[in-house]
């Protein structure tokens, strides 16, 4: 079975677009910061810290832009979890990737006008957009403004375990990235998802 | 009367008279430190019923009448700042002239040397640990001294009359900050004072530091010396300070596990901030808003271990599609 179905509409194209290079930049800068040798760093601290700040405040307008296009729109019903069997699915998917794949086995759950991701796709998307991001979009805003932040937070500095959630809840994102970026090989050639995102056609299978 | 005394002890408790004893050791205590105190002030106040305040009152010997005038603001010691100082046990005669003591002042005193730092604390082993030769080199060599000679001093900071230690009290770090910061503020935020030295027009400091971010935050919490002076490991307090364009403006020499704040005031406030997890307790934990606080050191290596396996996962995969690929 082979053929294109128009999933992508163009709103959500630009948002994803917008979204990546966000991300991406957000992560350069992140890592730089976090990582790199103060004397000889990877970009300087200051651009870094600007970098970071700019995309983080323009993630935060794009974020609003996918969540009321999510709910005024019918993209909000691929993020509606079921679970009633849920990891079952899940389990079924994650088989399928460790083991069917590699024996070319067809997807458990082929993509549909209907169902545009995979149980284990729709599982970590939920937690990514409606989780992750957000934590790391408040506590990102509480850095750029650090007199809301409780200044105690049981025996320890508010800011210092701001700045904790924050920095892990980053690491997780930049794993989803990779991973994410990984997945999208995975289609009917090796660049068609990405073709996907520019066209907004999905190729099956 | 002894006999009388005898007869009375007799009756009263022992316990009784162990009391009486102790609170009479106590007051004469008390009364002898009240003394100590009180002989020093009682000879001062000789000079602060004047100076200690904003008028002083004398008989016009000419016309019989009581005067009464405002004292020049510069020679005002407030009694209150002098009793808390680091030099509140002196006499002023021990600094200043003797012939004070007369009224109307000589004029030929007003000519009259003052002492500097060093020419009290230079050279004494009382004083030794605290390096004031060496401070003396700093001050040398900052700008406040290369820039303005002679007729910038010690006393242009450090207020003989007024002036106590605080970095190596218990105060609190923003209690600390804030005090140092007064210092430079004194002349800094006050163009009168300012251009006693100078005749350019003194700088709006909340303008110049527009590019700070966070500008209220790092007033209240770091002090100014520690961008706009040059640090020196081996003197409490660094007083080599530098010319603007040698302040410090990137975050990351402070906002990074080798800060140079280390290397200062926090230093002497978190001495256990050399070693990696101390570093954690002294800096982060402590009242200033500093420092660098997702460097953790645990944090950084668990990511990476993290970041290891994800990309570890994805290259056996990728490998395995690979190898299993259709042909």
């Amino acid at each position: 079975m082979s053929g294109k179905i128009y999933l992508y509409p163009m709103w959500i194209r630009l948002w994803h677009a917008l979204n990546a290079i966000l991300i991406i930049l957000l992560i350069i800068s992140g890592v730089s910061m976090q990582y790199t040798n103060p004397a000889n760093p990877f970009i300087r601290f200051d651009i870094a810290v600007t970098m970071h700040n700019i995309s983080g405040m323009i993630l935060t307008a794009n974020y609003m832009i996918f969540l009321i296009g999510t709910f005024i729109t019918p993209n909000g019903k691929y993020y509606k979890l079921t679970l009633k069997g849920l990891i079952a699915r899940l389990m079924k998917q994650f088989t399928y990737y460790t083991f069917g794949i590699f024996k070319h086995e067809k997807p458990p759950f082929p993509v549909t006008k209907e169902s545009k991701f995979n149980p284990l796709q729709q599982f970590t998307y939920v937690i990514a957009m409606f989780m992750l991001v957000p934590v790391v979009i408040i506590t990102g805003w509480a850095l750029l403004y650090p007199e809301v932040v409780l200044t105690k937070f049981l025996s320890g500095s508010g800011l210092r375990v701001n700045d904790f959630i924050h920095v892990i809840i980053g690491f997780f994102v930049s794993f989803f990235m990779l991973v994410h970026i990984y997945f999208c090989t995975i289609g009917a050639t090796f660049v068609s998802n990405f073709k996907s995102m520019i066209t907004g056609f999905h190729e099956s299978h | 009367m002894i006999l009388l005394f005898k007869r009375w002890t007799r009756n009263v408790p022992a316990p009784f008279m162990l009391l009486v004893f102790i609170v009479m050791t106590m007051s004469l205590n008390i009364k002898a430190q009240n003394n100590k105190k009180a002989e020093n002030a009682a000879f001062n106040e000789k000079c602060l019923k004047c100076h200690g305040q904003s008028k002083y009152r004398y008989i016009n010997p000419e016309s019989g009448s009581e005067v009464t005038k405002r004292m020049y603001i510069e020679t005002i010691i407030p009694r209150d700042l002098f009793a808390e100082s680091n030099h509140k046990n002196f006499k002023c005669t021990d600094c200043h002239s003797a012939e004070y003591d007369t009224f109307p002042h000589p004029g030929r005193l007003r000519m009259e040397s003052k002492y500097a730092c060093i020419d009290c604390h230079g050279g004494d082993e009382a004083y030794a640990k605290f390096k004031f030769e060496e401070i003396e080199a700093e001050f040398q060599a900052s700008v406040h001294s290369t820039k303005h000679s002679d007729d910038f001093n010690c006393w242009m900071c450090h207020n003989p009359h007024t002036y106590k230690i605080n970095a190596r009290s218990d105060e609190k770090i923003k209690d600390i900050v804030a005090y140092d910061n007064a210092i430079c503020l004194n002349c800094h935020a006050d163009i009168t004072k300012y251009q006693m030295l100078t005749d350019k027009v003194n700088p709006n400091i909340l303008k110049k530091h527009e590019w700070l971010p966070n500008q209220a935050l790092h007033f209240k919490n770091v002090r100014c010396i520690e961008c706009h002076a040059r640090t020196n490991d081996s003197i409490l307090v660094a007083h080599n300070i530098q010319p603007k364009s040698k302040a410090v403006r990137r975050c990351v020499e402070c906002h990074s596990t080798n800060s140079i704040l280390m290397a200062s005031l926090y230093k002497y406030k978190v001495q256990e901030g050399r070693s990696k997890s101390g570093f954690y307790n002294g800096v982060i934990m402590n009242e200033g808003y500093v420092i660098g606080a997702n460097r953790n050191y645990y944090l950084g290596i668990l990511s990476l271990v993290m970041f290891g396996f994800v990309a570890l996962g994805i290259s056996i995969h990728a490998a395995l599609r690979i190898i299993k690929r259709k042909k």
